[in-house]
């Protein structure tokens, strides 16, 4: 037999392996001057039926509206209505001072668990905003932005963070893992991008039976790797899906950087470009880019031309949860070395160029809303904090495994009601 | 079982993670195909600490952090194993292995047979596991039985820190994938079972004494945790110690043996014991039905019925998903323990 094949060749130089390395670890002095920030209003806005192929510098860009000093410049500036402007930076700032209260409560062993948004107020809040109130929002464990925009009881997110008797949830999810079809918030996941498919699910529901609504989801940039995004942006693509699908980088997932989900070659609005989805990429601290996007987007799902994936380009200010300490794997200065600023300030800055707003105003509203979120927290624990007694009846957990409780279950209600009376006396039932 | 006061020179008390660390290390050192991979175990060293400084010592081509992809994690580790290297993957959590389940089952488990042993995939996936830390429905289940179930992989549940470091070690060098599920509970102490008394550590415990070095414990061995006539009980992982807490605290003389593999499993342990004491006990955390405990009351009852003077009993978590708030009313503790017990030593 002819020798057909080629051989490996003993001059062939040896392979080498890339594992991914951050630029800054603790310790470094991180400089972000090489990130390319664009000027704000320098990137066009295209027409809402463009075609993905026609925008695909989009995905490499970097769309801002407010510019360093504050003012809001360009084609993507949403010119919205003091007012409007105010509203949103209320809810950014409740956001902010909620995560506070919630955080410190964990560490004053009130409950088991929190995650902070810190950093990335603008990314939930401005696009619920942009949202109409019944479109449905499959969001990640950092977007409680949304619940709070939409109005939704902080008594009641607190409740489900103490898993208390008053817990929407039963007692059943760990804190933060909100649930609500009445303000169109899918129930939170535990696991990675689960969401992600889900929400084109829904959107394909509502483009086959007619529907007027679209969907949001979000994910970190991190969860992007999970294979669930790939089989969500396929389906999008196939099925020209209403759906907005939001990729918050905020550079970290746990102690990984963004390079371990490819983020050292390219952008993740660019996972749009191969799949014909339009991608744009984003300034996630800049509120009114954060709007504008979303808003264009909508219309685009709106009118039928299919699915916006949308790069938020932000920075986790703070750890990962209460179970992390980022000071163990990233420079400490990295936010504030950050080259977009916070999202808070950068509202602020600019309702203040524009007349309509001052410091003095800002200090009351933080003291007001600090206050706010004090007296939700009050309400809140006296339907009991975590461990505490004050939980939900004992034979709630085997509810809603099934509509119906086989028997089984049933079996096993009475075994653990029998336990609780072993284990606290008879009197321990307060009927 | 305590701690001995003295301790014996080339040995060392560490806690389970450390032990874990440990055997991690001696690996890494000793063979050149080792690789430990996955989400968070490069630079931080685990989120529980478990790869910590394994990067720094043996490098980033052999200790690296994944993205988040389950199924890509152990895709990844079934082609290393293919090119012959032996990966050590983590998947953070064992509530998030289901995204990897077809890598596992369909490929990882039958590559051997189906290549007629052309291929093999000697991984090792290391996961933490079980309840009793308020991790909620998605840090707390114990899916073992979904693994016990399918042909083709080794399920191993070490209880002690120098279990830990042997079954690990053994797993590692042994060619077929094993699931290394490692109880989250008792990584810094033994469980007693009472949430509310303080938390004991590891130096009090023998089970903390880990030769330095390399050692095995072969895998399919169980241990006897304690001799006893009265009654035999099997567990593993976290509940080896809670069961151990009941049985003193009743006065039980109870054999109680803690499996350590589930696959493969040591049949002549359970049959000795249970045709002596006529009297099983079956305890897991996971859920009942269709849990690893219903094989087990099969084959005790196959084996050994006609020395059985009671029904086998299980003690197992209930069968709904992990809850948050009411997690020690969900967790099988002392009293269902003591319950079945008494149920079992009734006549
Ligand atoms: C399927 C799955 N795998 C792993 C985890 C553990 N985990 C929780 S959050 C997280 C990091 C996610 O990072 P990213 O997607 O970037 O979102 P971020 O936390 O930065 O908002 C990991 C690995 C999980 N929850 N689910």
């Amino acid at each position: 037999m002819p020798d057909t094949h080629n051989r490996r060749s003993a001059n062939l130089p040896p392979l080498t392996l890339h594992v991914p390395e951050p630029r800054f670890r603790p310790g470094d002095t991180p400089d972000f001057s090489d990130i390319a920030v664009l000027p704000a209003g320098v990137t066009p806005r295209p027409p809402e039926d463009v075609k993905p192929a026609d925008i695909i510098g989009h995905a490499y860009g970097l769309v801002r509206v407010l510019d360093d000093e504050g003012r809001a410049v360009g084609p993507w500036d949403p010119r919205l209505s003091p007012e409007r402007l105010r509203a949103m930076l209320r809810y950014m700032m409740l956001l902010r001072a909620f995560d506070d209260r919630m955080f410190r409560a964990q560490r004053q062993g009130k409950t088991s668990f929190y995650m902070k948004s810190t950093g990335e107020e603008a990314v939930s809040v401005a696009a619920a905003m942009a949202l109409y109130r019944d479109d449905m929002c499959f969001p990640s464990y950092r977007q409680q932005g949304i619940l709070i925009t939409r109005d939704y009881p902080l008594t009641a997110m607190m409740n489900q963070i103490y898993s208390n008797r008053e817990d929407p949830l039963k007692g059943r999810q760990l804190p933060i893992m909100y649930s609500s079809r009445e303000y169109g918030f899918f129930s939170v996941s535990g696991n990675l991008a689960t969401q992600y498919p889900q929400a084109v699910g829904w959107a394909m529901a509502s483009a086959a039976r007619g529907d007027t609504r679209i969907a949001a989801v979000w994910c970190g940039e991190g969860s992007t790797a999970e294979g669930d995004f790939h089989s969500a942006m396929t389906f999008g693509a196939v099925y020209n899906a209403p759906c907005i699908f939001n990729v918050v980088n905020n550079q970290w997932a746990i102690s990984s950087f963004s390079g371990f989900a490819g983020g050292e070659r390219t952008t993740f609005a660019a996972r749009a470009v191969g799949y014909g989805i339009a991608g744009l990429r984003i300034d996630g601290n800049d509120p009114l880019a954060v709007y504008a996007a979303t808003q264009w987007a909508a219309d685009r799902a709106r009118t039928n031309n299919g699915p916006t994936l949308i790069e938020h380009f932000t920075y986790r200010a703070e750890g990962h949860s209460t179970s992390d300490d980022p000071s163990a794997y990233r420079a400490k200065e990295e936010y504030a070395a950050w080259p977009l600023g916070d999202p808070v300030l950068r509202l602020k800055d600019h309702l203040i160029v524009l007349g309509e707003w001052d410091e003095d105003r800002h200090a009351a509203q933080a003291t007001e809303l600090a206050d706010y979120v004090k007296a939700a927290q009050k309400e809140a624990e006296k339907n009991g904090i975590l461990g505490h007694g004050l939980h939900q009846p004992f034979e709630s957990m085997f509810e809603d495994v099934f509509e119906e409780m086989p028997w089984h279950l049933a079996e096993q209600r009475d075994q653990m009601l029998a336990e609780q009376t072993r284990k606290f006396g008879p009197g321990w039932r307060p009927e | 079982m305590t701690a001995t006061a003295e301790i014996e020179t080339g040995v060392r008390r560490m806690n389970m993670i450390e032990a874990i660390n440990d055997a991690l290390d001696v690996m890494l050192a000793r063979d050149a195909d080792v690789v430990v991979m996955g989400e968070d175990v490069g630079y931080f060293g685990g989120v529980f600490r478990a790869t910590a400084g394994l990067q720094k010592k043996h490098g980033k081509t052999r200790v690296f952090d994944t993205p988040i992809t389950e199924c890509g994690i152990i895709g990844v580790a079934v082609g290393m194993g293919a090119y012959g290297l032996r990966p050590v993957p983590e998947i953070q959590f064992a509530d998030y292995i289901y995204p990897a389940l077809d890598q596992l089952v369909s490929e990882a488990a039958r590559l051997r047979y189906r290549s007629a042993c052309d291929f093999i995939a000697p991984m090792t996936v290391r996961s933490p596991f079980g309840g009793g830390i308020f991790g909620g429905q998605t840090h707390s289940q114990s899916p073992e039985g979904i693994f016990t179930h399918v042909s083709g992989v080794k399920t191993v549940i070490p209880a002690t820190p120098y279990d830990a470091k042997g079954l690990l070690i053994a797993a590692i060098e042994d060619n077929d994938p094993v699931i290394f599920f490692e109880p989250k509970r008792i990584y810094n102490g033994p469980f007693s079972g009472y949430y509310d008394r303080p938390v004991e550590p590891w130096s009090k415990h023998a089970g903390c004494e880990v030769p330095e070095g390399h050692y095995r414990i072969e895998l399919g061995k169980a241990r006897t945790v304690r001799s006893g006539d009265a009654v035999t009980v099997l567990a593993y992982g976290t509940m080896v110690h809670v069961v151990e807490t009941v049985v003193a605290e009743a006065g039980i003389d109870a054999d109680i043996i803690d499996l350590r593999t589930l696959v493969p499993l040591d049949i002549a342990a359970i049959e000795e014991s249970v045709k002596r004491t006529g009297r099983c006990l079956i305890v897991h955390e996971a859920t009942r039905t269709s849990g690893f405990g219903a094989e087990l009351t099969a084959l005790v009852q196959e084996r050994c019925f006609y020395h059985l003077e009671a029904p086998v009993e299980r003690v197992t978590g209930f069968d709904t998903p992990y809850p948050h708030s009411l997690e020690w009313a969900y967790f099988p503790g002392p009293v269902r323990i003591a319950t079945a017990l008494e149920k079992l030593l009734k006549d």
